[in-house]
């Protein structure tokens, strides 16, 4: 019955992208160009719906369609330079490694051996699922339309996009092809929802698993994608009437200036209050507390750390969608930042515990891998190195003093390490990208140039803000996506499956034959 | 005839084995063990989370003797599993009551 059910409410998920697009059919692809007419007058500015923030603000751009023909008359449509476009295939690249087999093994190691083949299949499946349903309707939503909340469903299975589309970058004139947005942000709405399973690791119903990071990603990760990254790209903004227009019709969080150039918000902190939450709900593993759970493989842990951190200079550098110096910027921020977080969470692991373990300079890695997303393209190397050091100390408390307060049973610190990882990187962010600190300050697309005004107060209390929002948001929907899920399939596994080792009792399978 | 089962440290398992040789033992059955006796085991650290692990690998080896084997084959082996230290292991003797050699069907003395 539940299994029924289960298929049910998943075909309807599926239905829903179906039927939309062809009640709308007859809308044209290209509709979503608010600012087309308006301001742009120059010759590349096709009808930038795009949504691509150069330098300073936010990421997401809209994607301009190549068609547009009732928009712009003028312009020929943008042709993207073959070195951005290139780069940004590989950084796309880089992110699927991050997911598969980065963050797989990064997990896989750190369960007990019967519940390895659990861990990557959740993590596998979550990602196939949800590429999917961002081809679908996940796309358009997050990057498209006019709202502050939410996107629509005008480019639904990807309508209207062709070879020729291009989407805006953070730099007026620039494009790359829109294919190529769409699969990188593919990447981060699949990654996001498999940072979570970490937080219910061995004890989830596999149905559940799914379950759950369909709706979480269709009601948490695509709002607050939208809300943090969606406007209507540099071109549209060429004095200050047009800059106000843009901002009122960009994602809610841009439009009060929040920034966070590679999801500190939208992914570690959404992903990290969830995690939290179904920790509470779903309650401790078996045996927690008493029993030995100790990490099967941290040589996997390892592994996977790494392929992290190297497939993470797509997460952070692709988030520029070019390549240019800005980028190169981003590149040495989360080279330098994630050194430091492992040197300090290892040295204070090594003040207070005695021993510096691998399980700390791995996790030291990820903190500051984390902490520096939001701030990569904004903050100096120096500040860079700071957010590190602050993360790598920051994190291990919250996997140990935090995490002994919280009381809940966050297998594999999914809060303490990127909930709070991405909460410490989102101020820190306000902090170091002041000029006055070695930051790159805000661009100001009218004067096409840095605003050398720059109040560190006033910018972190807009983090703080972006950080609320998104706390609370991802754990109200969270709750309510479990109770549901709950409701539905049941989260947990009964008790002599959870004891057998989820391979077996979920999934058939052994992952070692001894 | 006994059948003596000795419980010793993983690296001495080659010295005992070829102590064994020298007095002519010939066979001897060898399995992978974790006890503790006096030994204390160590902690491990991972994340927040703090276990005791009390207990430690260790190799048990199974050896069938005739009766005047036996003060050798305990001589032999305290001997070379010795180091000194606590946790060197054990000794146990026990009554062997039949043997049989499945290959050819010979039982008793004829078997060991």
């Amino acid at each position: 019955m539940k299994r029924m059910l289960t298929t049910l409410l998943m075909a309807a998920a599926l239905g829903l992208g179906v039927s939309l697009p062809l009640a709308a059919q007859d809308k044209a692809p290209a509709a979503a160009a608010p600012t087309a007419n308006a301001t742009v007058a120059t010759a590349e500015a096709q009808a930038p719906a795009a949504a691509a923030a150069t330098d300073s603000k936010a990421e997401a751009p809209m994607a301009a369609s190549a068609a547009a023909p009732e928009a712009a008359p003028a312009a020929a449509t943008p042709v993207p330079n073959k070195g951005d476009t290139a780069w940004m295939i590989m950084a796309t690249v880089l992110v699927i490694l991050m997911t598969i087999p980065g963050l797989a093994l990064f997990y896989g190691g750190l369960v007990r051996s019967k519940n390895m083949l659990s861990i990557l299949m959740q993590t596998m499946m979550v990602f196939a699922v949800v590429a999917v349903l961002w081809a679908i309707y996940g796309y358009p939503l997050a990057f498209g339309g006019d709202g502050q909340v939410i996107g629509t469903l005008d480019k639904l299975f990807l309508r209207g996009i062709t070879p020729d589309s291009v989407a805006a970058t953070f730099s007026k004139g620039v494009y790359i092809p829109e294919y190529i947005f769409v699969a990188f942000q593919c990447t981060f709405a699949a990654i996001t929802p498999a940072l979570i399973i970490g937080a219910f690791a061995e004890r989830i119903r596999f149905s559940a698993a799914l379950l759950f990071c369909v709706l979480w990603f269709t009601f948490s990760y695509l709002p607050i994608a939208h809300m943090v990254w969606y406007w209507a790209g540099p071109d549209a903004i060429t004095d200050a009437a047009s800059l106000e227009a843009v901002t009122a019709n960009a994602g809610w969080l841009w439009g009060k200036g929040a920034l966070d150039f590679a999801g500190g918000t939208v992914v570690h902190i959404n992903a990290g209050v969830a995690g939290l939450v179904g920790a509470f709900i779903i309650g401790k593993r078996l045996g927690y507390g008493r029993e030995s759970m100790a990490p099967h493989s941290l040589a996997f842990t390892m592994i996977g750390a790494s392929l992290l951190w190297v497939g993470w200079f797509g997460f952070n550098v692709g988030s520029n969608l070019e390549a240019n110096g800005v980028a190169a910027l981003a590149f040495v921020n989360t080279f330098v930042a994630t050194a430091a977080a492992t040197v300090a969470w290892s040295l204070a692991e090594w003040m207070s515990k005695g021993k510096p373990s691998m399980l700390g300079a791995a996790s030291g890695a990820v903190a500051g891998l984390v902490a520096v997303t939001p701030a990569c393209g904004f903050v100096g190397p120096m500040g860079a190195i700071v957010i590190g050091l602050s993360a790598g100390v920051v994190c291990l408390w919250g996997v140990n003093g935090l995490k002994r307060l919280l009381g809940a049973d966050d297998s594999l610190d999914v809060f303490g390490v990127h909930g709070l990882g991405g909460i410490l990187g989102a101020l820190l962010t306000g902090v170091f990208a002041s000029p006055a600190l070695g930051g790159v300050g805000i661009f100001d697309y009218v004067t096409n140039a840095a605003n050398p005004e720059y109040s560190i107060a006033s910018q972190v209390w807009v983090q703080a803000q972006a950080v609320l929002t998104t706390i609370v948001w991802s754990a109200v929907v969270s709750a309510i996506a479990y109770k549901l899920v709950d409701l539905v399939v049941g989260l947990r596994v009964a008790e002599d499956e959870e004891r057998e080792g989820l391979d077996i009792s979920s999934h058939g399978e052994s992952a070692y034959h001894s | 005839m006994k059948l003596i089962t000795a419980i010793i440290k993983p690296f001495k398992l080659d010295e005992v084995r070829e102590a064994l040789s020298t007095i002519g033992v010939q066979g001897i059955t060898v399995t992978e063990v974790k006890g503790f006796g006096r030994q204390k085991g160590h902690t491990e650290l991972y994340r927040g989370a703090e276990y005791v692990v009390d207990f430690l690998p260790k190799v048990k080896l199974e050896v069938a003797v005739a009766e005047d084997l036996v003060e050798r084959v305990i001589e032999a082996v305290e001997a070379s599993a010795r180091t000194g230290k606590i946790g060197d292991g054990k000794i146990f003797v026990f009554d062997l009551e039949q043997v049989v050699r499945i290959r050819t069907g010979e039982t008793g003395a004829d078997a060991l």
